[in-house]
């Protein structure tokens, strides 16, 4: 970290008097508290308090209880999850939806990037991404309320179109086969201009003269997407595909909630749809907060597993 | 000059591989808004017409029926003002407190600076999960009340390091030594020195936060239970999602199908009701998210 050398420079005070610098500091700067202790509260109270409420996972939850004395069980809710028929089914949902979006959001965020890139006519440039950002903005639920309308079975916009074509008419909606591809490709539609404002943002920062050189050499411009621009955004990109390997075994209830039906719940259920219902539909307390840490615990997993690998086999990495 | 000599240097080659560029562009664009421009054509449009696939980008059969049946009714009303309280509200707790934090992790005479980083970071990747966090707020008292939804998500850790990172890189470490020199607390260079300087984080996070209030409905739909206290995705939800309009937009309707369409006219006007204040206010704070997460991309 370049700033904490800086900082380190800028003291005064050797190191072999921190510790005493450290109080020092402390009485000087005693103010601070005040802006400090309301956020560390915040975060006591909002995020380890339900840290400490995962405790859970390996107790039978009696509302008379309490958290803190409801009875253990050991393990039982782990065993009744793995045991269970569901489990399987929703964990290859989770796995072959994020898998996807691996394959296919992750990318194409940075080809418009690259692409975005070359326009040169500002205006045009950002009157583009004004467009592709805009979905982003759009709730949740109008998203979800856009996609039935266009993909229903019955008079959806592009049944419509298909039957005007002489095509039966394809049940995205209400068959499980289709529920991935809708996931990813409304995803795609949706995050996609957003997503790649980082990238956007890490090609502005490539050196014009690393392009001049090229050009000199008679590099065309694919060859210095591919050659300069490239490379020069790939820490980002790395480090991009870390966090998404540590959300893996995410995928956000908000969405695929609303998308579910009875029909299609064969694909759509996955581990954090799972855990909401068992959990606060099904008041299983217990089981659902195993789920939940069981989600948890994985991605963790994988997010350092992913972060281990880079660091490995490129410059750069999150930790 | 630049872009001229650019152009010399261009070769056959470059300009095909740049036309098919801004075809590629100009396809996905259209892609993106497409569907955008398709929903407010046919929420001006006659029902009947759009769901036998007859409406482009022009209304056809304008009628304003269905935006007549969305304002008369009151739960629209009453998810629209709760929203905005909601919103305005949370944004400021978010606002004050990211700030707040923001602050002394900037500030490289905050003795337990590291510390309070790593504390602050382990939340963004291990979480209590959903039922823990909703026995919580149950314990709390929050249970359907407004603070359920405010209190919870009241700083999100990445906006809070995009802010520090900000405040870091634009605010010099000079400026602060001058005031201390003066005599100025770190409670006084917080109201003089940093509120004045960090408008453009300030826009960025009010942004941010204003529209996840605005979008949100999962934390509304688990934690409150009276109707008057619904946002207005909540309704949205029920309407677009569940399909269940309610019987006040469909009263005076007896005939089953001419309910269905009123039904799908209303889903149309009711997206463009719902996301028109969002959609409108974005194009003119863009200038300042896109330097957010390039604020972001620099720290990685």
């Amino acid at each position: 970290m370049p700033a904490k050398a800086k900082a380190a420079s800028a003291s005064y005070i050797e190191p072999a008097r921190r510790s005493r610098s450290k109080r020092l500091r402390m009485r000087n700067n005693w103010d601070y508290l005040i802006f400090i202790i309301p956020v560390i509260l915040y975060f006591l109270i909002f995020c380890y308090g339900p840290m400490y409420g995962v405790q859970l996972a390996f107790k039978r939850f009696n509302p008379a209880l309490g958290i803190t004395a409801s009875p253990w069980i050991g393990a039982d809710n782990f065993e009744r999850l793995f045991g269970s028929f569901q489990f399987t089914r929703i964990l290859k949902n989770t796995l072959v939806i994020n898998l996807l979006k691996t394959c296919i959001s992750f990318p194409i965020p940075i080809i418009l990037a690259l692409m975005f890139n070359e326009i040169r006519r500002e205006r045009l440039k950002k009157t583009f991404q004004t467009i592709t950002y805009a979905p982003y903005f759009i709730s949740t639920v109008v998203f979800v309320g856009i996609i039935n309308l266009f993909l229903a079975g019955e008079n959806g916009y592009i049944n419509n179109i298909l039957e005007m074509l002489g095509i039966a008419p394809i049940p995205f909606l209400t068959s499980p086969s289709y529920f991935s591809g809708v996931y990813v490709g409304s995803d795609v539609w949706r995050n996609s201009g957003w997503n790649s404002i980082i990238f956007i943002a890490a090609l502005s920062g490539v050196d014009p003269q690393l392009h001049e050189s090229a050009q000199i050499d008679g590099a065309s411009r694919f060859k210095r997407i591919i050659h300069v621009n490239l490379p020069c955004i790939m820490p980002t990109i790395v480090i991009q595909f870390i966090l998404q390997m540590g959300k893996m075994m995410t995928l956000s209830y908000e969405r695929i909630l609303l998308m579910q039906n009875s029909l299609n719940i064969e694909a759509s259920e996955v581990i954090s749809t799972y855990a909401y219902k068992t959990g606060l539909i099904n008041m299983d307390y217990g089981f659902s907060t195993a789920v939940g840490l069981f989600n948890n615990v994985i991605n963790i997993v994988l997010l350092l597993a992913a972060n281990k690998i880079a660091k490995r086999y490129s410059s750069s990495s999150l930790f | 000059m630049e872009a001229a000599s650019q152009r010399i240097r261009e070769s056959h080659g470059d300009r095909l591989f740049l036309t098919i560029t801004y075809i590629l562009i100009g396809i996905l664009v259209l892609a993106i808004l497409y569907p955008l421009l398709y929903v407010v054509s046919a929420s001006f449009s006659d029902p009947k017409l759009v769901i036998s696939g007859n409406i482009g980008l022009i209304p056809k059969g304008f009628n304003l029926e269905a935006y007549q049946r969305v304002f008369m009714n009151h739960e629209i009303w009453i998810g629209y003002r709760n929203t905005i309280l909601y919103t305005v509200l949370g944004t400021a707790v978010n606002i004050s407190l990211t700030m707040m934090g923001a602050y002394p992790l900037s500030r490289r005479n905050f003795p337990w600076r590291r510390s309070c980083m790593i504390f602050f970071t382990i939340t963004m990747f291990f979480s209590g999960g959903i039922v823990p966090m909703y026995l919580l707020v149950r314990n709390l008292g929050m249970y359907n009340s407004m603070w359920a939804l405010i209190l919870p998500t009241a700083i999100n850790v990445y906006n809070m390091i995009v802010a520090r990172t900000f405040l870091e890189t634009t605010i010099d470490e000079q400026i602060y030594e001058s005031a201390y020199i003066d005599g100025c607390s770190n409670i006084r260079a917080f109201f003089s020195i940093v509120l004045p300087l960090c408008a453009p984080i300030m826009a960025v996070l009010v942004l941010f936060y204003a529209v996840y209030h605005w979008n949100s409905y999962f934390e509304a739909m688990i934690y409150l239970k009276d109707r008057t206290l619904y946002p207005l995705q909540l309704f949205l939800r029920e309407i677009l999602v569940m399909n269940q309009s309610d019987n006040v937009m469909m009263d005076s309707i007896e005939m089953d199908t001419s309910k269905f369409l009123v039904a799908e006219g209303v889903k149309y006007a009711v997206i463009i009701v719902s996301s028109v204040p969002i959609l409108m206010l974005y194009p003119f704070l863009q200038k300042y998210f896109v330097k957010g997460m390039m604020i972001g991309a620099l720290k990685g």
